[in-house]
């Protein structure tokens, strides 16, 4: 049972690996076999004529920003949230926990609506705006679950020293919350990277498009090309799988923390 | 110091949110001057709309299937997965590996081995000799929707399986052995020591995957659209397809605040079966 699941997962994506070094007549008559000769012919006509490297820019981008600027916010709130004993921090806390049974989704058109009068839709910087708004919440969630685990010496310590908020936040909180970070903004990264719903939605011009988006334009285009579409797939899916072999660890604890936390 | 999140926060999340309540009672088609019209948008999608009957049906089913399976197999595979030797290791990092991958990407790489004439699933039927399994599975409206629940179970078990290692490495080994010592078979163990402890878990599992098939849009997208016919439109892309393609901005708002509901009420009913059965159990 266990390794027939396995297959299940190692056929389709030996398929697409070893599909993108062929041509589209092997694919269809041998799709498991090595190619007869690993040819590169397929990269070298997607990067030449696809359009490839700059939806990939445009992707890293996003998500680079994205994640940076999230992390950025929702450490500063989450840190307020831990450290705070008003009844402020309760209120924040709630607020942003509204965010999590709201599915991200459901704000489409007010927000199409909202940036298309802001004329920023057709922006990379309107989707790195949306990319915040979104995952804004379970980042807040995460980080802020850790910081209140943290024993409150901690901070307590540095603040009897005479240091104000910031020195706290920057010196002790930043430097311990590192593991909660790292994979809170490996999570967020996926997410970007991956996304489709939203740059579909407010991206129409051709250089501004990321790679999701670019793929769907290849079923079009290519509409029976799979080689030319694998070798597509293989390119958009590396910096993933590259980053997911290397930081496995945190590749995991980062997708599953914002399930088991949420 | 938590003004700028707050700030975006709720400009760009809340404050659309509940602008949503607005347009719902507007009719509008995104360019021309929106009229507003009360509740009939409401009303029409409670009584007169049929195709939202249809789509709630799929999402309905969508949703149960995969909660169901997704559920079911996570928890199966990692009942032989829990110790961390290097098979275990292996599968593990192999099961998970879809994961990563985005939805557009593996809703094309499906489209390939759907498809009826080229797509590898039916030539290994027809290799085989079972030629008449081999069917239309996206262009038939009858199979549709099940094909793209199979791949969104492809395409998450191996994250449920991750979180079920986790949850039931925590089960202390003492009570298995016990059990062993009183003479119950693996079934038996299974059903008294692993499930309940397993629970929380499993509401967690339960819970994520079911939001997960309620915004399953991008594999729908890149799959089907929804299609043949709507019989794979999910109340997602149906929200998409109103606004975008019908040009009914209202209508779609009317909609959304449905799913919303829905989302949530979901969402409160599990917590609420999953945590009873949690207390009465310990």
């Amino acid at each position: 049972m266990l390794t027939i699941f396995a297959a299940a997962i190692l056929i389709p994506s030996s398929i697409v690996i070893l599909g993108s070094f062929k041509s589209d007549v092997e694919i269809y008559t041998k799709p498991l076999a090595l190619p007869k000769h690993w040819n590169l012919n397929n990269f070298r006509t997607l990067i030449a004529t696809g359009n490839v490297w700059t939806p990939f820019k445009n992707s890293v981008f996003v998500a680079v920003f994205s994640v940076l600027i999230t992390i950025l916010l929702a450490s500063m709130v989450a840190f307020a949230i831990a450290r705070s004993i008003t009844i402020t921090g309760k209120v924040l806390f709630a607020m942003f926990s509204i965010g999590l049974a709201i599915p991200g989704q459901v704000n489409i058109i007010p927000i199409f609506t909202l940036f298309t009068k802001l004329h920023l839709n057709n922006s990379l910087y309107g989707l790195i705006l949306v990319n915040i708004a979104l995952t804004l919440p379970i980042s807040v969630f995460i980080i802020s679950a850790f910081f209140k685990d943290l024993p409150k010496e901690l901070f307590e310590v540095a603040s009897i020293d005479g240091a104000n908020h910031w020195r706290v936040y920057r010196s002790i909180a930043m430097p311990l919350a590192r593991p909660a970070v790292g994979a809170t903004s490996i999570f967020l990264f996926v997410i970007c990277w991956n996304d489709l719903l939203y740059p579909l939605m407010l991206i129409n011009e051709l250089n501004k498009k990321t790679l999701p988006l670019t793929l769907i334009d290849f079923r079009g285009e290519f509409a029976t090309s799979y080689s030319m579409l694998f070798t597509a797939i293989m390119v958009a899916s590396i910096p993933m799988v590259v980053m997911y072999l290397l930081f496995q660890r945190s590749f995991v604890a980062g997708l599953t923390a914002g399930a088991v936390k949420g | 110091m938590a003004f700028p999140a707050i700030a975006i926060y709720s400009f760009l999340y809340l404050y659309p949110a509940l602008s949503n309540l607005l347009y719902s009672t507007q009719r509008w088609d995104g360019v021309t001057k929106p009229k507003f019209v009360g509740l009939t948008n409401f009303v029409h999608l409670l009584t007169n709309d049929d195709l939202f009957r249809k789509v709630l049906g799929n999402n309905i089913r969508f949703t149960l299937i995969v909660v169901v399976l997704q559920t079911c197999l996570g928890l199966l595979f990692a009942t032989f997965l829990t110790k961390n030797t290097k098979t275990t290791i292996f599968l593990r990092t192999v099961y998970f590996f879809p994961t990563i991958l985005s939805s557009v990407s593996v809703g094309l790489i499906w489209t390939f081995l759907y498809d009826p004439n080229y797509g590898f699933i039916n030539a290994t039927l027809k290799a085989i000799g079972l030629d008449k399994f081999a069917l239309n599975w996206l262009g038939d409206s009858k199979y549709s929707l099940y094909a793209v629940a199979f791949t969104q179970i492809w395409f998450h078990t191996g994250q449920m399986v991750v979180i079920y290692v986790a949850g039931l490495q925590q089960i202390p080994a003492e009570l298995y052995e016990a059990a062993e010592v009183d003479g119950a078979t693996r079934w038996q163990q299974f059903k008294n020591v692993t499930w309940p402890m397993a629970l929380p878990t499993t509401a967690v599992v339960v819970a994520y995957t079911t939001i997960q098939t309620f915004r399953a849009f991008d594999l729908i997208y890149a799959m089907t659209q929804g299609g043949p016919l709507n019989s794979s439109d999910l109340l997602v892309t149906m929200v998409y397809n109103t606004a975008f393609v019908g040009y009914k901005f209202g209508y779609a708002a009317t909609q959304t605040i449905f799913l919303v509901i829905l989302v949530m009420l979901v969402t409160w009913l599990q917590r609420r079966v999953l945590k009873t059965n949690d207390g009465t159990k310990r």
